[in-house]
């Protein structure tokens, strides 16, 4: 991080004019420029897998007989593939990718022995594909965000490992003295990730500890696996590519400081809250809703540092793919953080759990806040290894507004349908097959909301793989793809 | 930030702080926790003491046989992603006032099972106690075969791939299902629908989970 907000190329290395620095980061993509086409390329694939898994299963929801007699397509199982597909494949292929990238070029330390980092990320996939396989044909374990058999994730662990040691080793060996928001977050992020995965791994599966303090496990590691993996990811993401884009600093150095630490402090105790209500300790439940909600600090936080650092640059936003999908997701970040604080507090809880209200506010955090961030991260990303540009700027609007309806839709639809749903559960008066009939037309809005999203993605795709085989090389002698012209040169 | 070490440790303890408060304490609370009888009375020795009584059953009681096989069908199925096994207390929610068990759930319901299956989602009703409820294991088998036989209008899917439909020979099985007259989801004439072993195993699993006894910290009321 620079010492302070300063706009001087002197201070500030990583958006410097100079051209000797930009030879140098230009090394620097070179160095991983291999291994993070192999990962960028991995998460697209799963993420359109992890979609037809989610819009058969956003489907069976309201269509129960459909496909009802293939044992490998029962609802719980496709459910399951769809979560890891997303979550492994999809969103931690995309941080392999975008999250190394962006540690080495603020490190200034190239990538060496790259193809070590490909062979690791090779079986990561591997073991993921095993991982996904036995989930469909029956070994899922039921354990929520850890569905993956035993047989898979000691693979995953260990290729895991070997790729998270290679932003380490960046950051371990970096020129200069600054250290950057960004990387702080990439750091803690590759060192939380293992420690959370091998502790629930073996209080959970290997060596099951007893009764409930498995379900502690369980919700200390999901929970943050959004809180510790993909927010971390996200933010540093976020950071870097705002001022970047912008050719600004953030805003405030001090407010990155305490947006790290309150998140670092607070985040790690909030999972608890899945539990409210159930038969764990409460002194347990409440140190996880004290968690929860103040995580309003880091949220906020990170909310006015975002927010002051584009204000004034609505149109430059705009028009760069990258900041369009960036921007959507740190509003989105601010949204989602405060519904879960206010979900937290027993008095809602008792309402939104048990509910679609929590698939909603999920899909809030994973989608709307991180994927369109990664969305906005690999648009900026790939002009840079490929030395190509986007092939099509009407692929790239057709991608943010099919996601971003669609996930908008699906946000109001479980949430509304959730809400009416626990209202109606805690009223015992009320027949429950009525509840569930009464839950069908959000279902249904929740499905369509796939299909925008479905759009979405396989423009994304077509973009991408048009550029890869090289369709977009014309394009470069243009400058960069804007989502509408500009007056004068600037922002990609 | 520039002092490395004092960002590395604050990396360390941060997550050390949380693993520490949740998952280190609640193992030392609770993972010594043993099936107790549904009652404690004073110690001779010590008075002040409570102790268990003697002779009396410890519960919960383990899962045994064919249940233990049908909880493995349970988890493979992934029931858990909408059905819940935990009732609340009777003042936080309407589980008890549903009937979804006649006192809430506490930590030492859960010390016998290898995986513990609370679950977050409710699609369908809470299972903590369904085999305590007036449902036999005929009307589990049809309502597996196809959830519409009982609970038309439900979103549950059917599980009639663990039945075999087949011809009837001479007399029909004793354990084929009894379909209500004029079923439009019963076999065709002449055949039968027979559980496999794994639909067997699930029924009795469902059929186990009650809490049908006391404890100390929970008495039925």
């Amino acid at each position: 991080m620079s010492k302070s907000p300063s706009n001087s190329p002197k201070e500030n290395p990583y958006s410097s004019a100079s051209a000797k620095v930009r030879a140098e980061l230009s090394e620097i993509d070179a160095s991983i420029r291999t291994a993070a086409l192999f990962f960028v390329t991995s998460a697209i694939v799963w993420l359109i897998i992890g979609t037809v898994f989610a819009l058969l299963v956003a489907f069976k929801a309201h269509e129960p007989n459909f496909a009802s007699s293939y044992e490998f397509l029962t609802f719980g199982r496709v459910r399951s593939a769809h979560l890891n597909a997303m979550a492994l494949g999809w969103t931690s292929n995309v941080i392999f990718a975008v999250g190394l990238w962006i540690m080495a070029r603020l490190s200034r330390f190239p990538i060496n022995h790259g193809g070590m980092l490909l062979i690791a990320g090779f079986f990561w996939n591997i073991g993921l594909t095993l991982g996904i396989y036995g989930i469909l044909f029956g070994d899922l374990t039921s354990v929520e965000w850890l569905e993956i058999p035993h047989y898979a994730t000691p693979l995953l662990a260990i290729s895991y490992t070997m790729i998270g040691v290679w932003g380490i080793m960046a950051f371990r060996f970096r020129k200069g003295d600054h250290v950057y928001v960004s990387q702080w977050y990439i750091l803690a992020a590759l060192f939380w990730f293992p420690w959370l995965y091998v502790v629930a791994q073996l209080m959970i599966i290997w060596f099951p500890a007893r009764g409930v303090v498995q379900s502690v496990t369980n919700w200390w590691f999901a929970h943050n696996f959004l809180g510790l993996w993909m927010t971390p990811m996200a933010l540093a993401t976020a950071y870097y590519l705002i001022p970047k884009v912008l050719g600004r600093p953030i805003y405030s150095y001090y407010l990155s400081v305490l947006g790290f630490w309150s998140l670092a402090i607070f985040y790690n105790w909030a999972g608890m809250h899945h539990l409210i209500g159930g038969p764990i300790p409460v002194w347990i439940i409440s140190a996880g809703i004290v968690g929860s909600v103040m995580m309003v600090v880091p949220v906020i936080v990170v909310g006015i540092n975002h927010h002051m650092s584009v204000v004034g640059f609505h149109k430059e936003v705009w028009h760069s793919p990258t900041l369009r999908f960036i921007v959507f997701g740190a509003i989105s970040y601010t949204l989602v953080s405060l519904f879960g604080s206010a979900m937290a507090l027993r008095s809602v809880n008792e309402i939104t759990h048990f509910t679609h209200f929590t698939v909603g506010h999920a899909h809030h955090g994973v989608y709307a806040f991180f994927t369109m961030v990664m969305f906005g991260g690999v648009y900026y990303m790939m002009p840079r290894l490929l030395k190509r540009e986007w092939p099509s700027a009407a692929l790239i609007k057709l991608h943010f507004w099919g996601s971003a309806i669609g996930i908008t839709l699906m946000v109001v639809a479980l949430q509304t349908g959730g809400w009416i749903q626990g209202m109606q559960m805690n009223n015992p008066d009320i027949l429950f097959l009525d509840i569930v009939q009464g839950t069908i037309p959000w279902l249904k809005a929740r499905s369509v909301s796939g299909l925008f999203l479905t759009v979405g993605h396989f423009a994304f795709a077509i973009n991408f793989f048009w550029m890869l085989f090289a369709a977009g090389s014309v394009r470069a002698k243009e400058g960069p793809t804007l989502l509408a012209k500009l007056k004068e040169g600037g922002v990609a | 930030m520039k002092n490395l070490p004092l960002l590395f440790c604050g990396i360390f303890f941060a997550l050390a702080f949380s693993f520490t408060g949740l998952i280190l304490s609640s193992h030392i609370q609770l993972g010594g926790l043993t099936p107790s009888t549904e009652t404690m009375t004073p110690s001779e020795l010590d008075p002040s003491v409570m102790v268990m009584v003697e002779g009396d059953t410890r519960f919960p009681q383990q899962a045994v046989g064919i249940a233990q096989q049908g909880k493995d069908v349970y988890i493979s199925m992934g029931c858990i992603y909408c059905h819940s096994q935990q009732v609340r207390r009777a003042d936080f929610g309407a589980d008890i006032a549903r009937g979804w068990g006649p006192r809430q759930t506490v930590a030492r319901d859960y010390v016998t099972q290898a995986r513990v299956l609370l679950g977050t989602m409710r699609t369908g009703p809470d299972l903590a106690h369904v085999g305590g409820r007036p449902l036999n294991a005929d009307w589990h088998h049809l309502h597996l075969f196809n959830p519409q036989i009982t609970s038309e209008g439900s979103t549950m899917p059917p599980f009639a791939f663990l039945y075999d439909t087949q011809v009837i020979d001479g007399a029909p099985s004793a354990d084929a299902l009894q379909f209500p007259p004029g079923s439009e989801y019963g076999p065709e004439e002449g055949y039968e629908v027979i559980p496999t072993r794994r639909a067997v195993a699930l029924v009795e699993y469902l059929l186990s989970l009650k809490i049908n006894y006391s404890l100390p910290e929970a008495p039925i009321q």
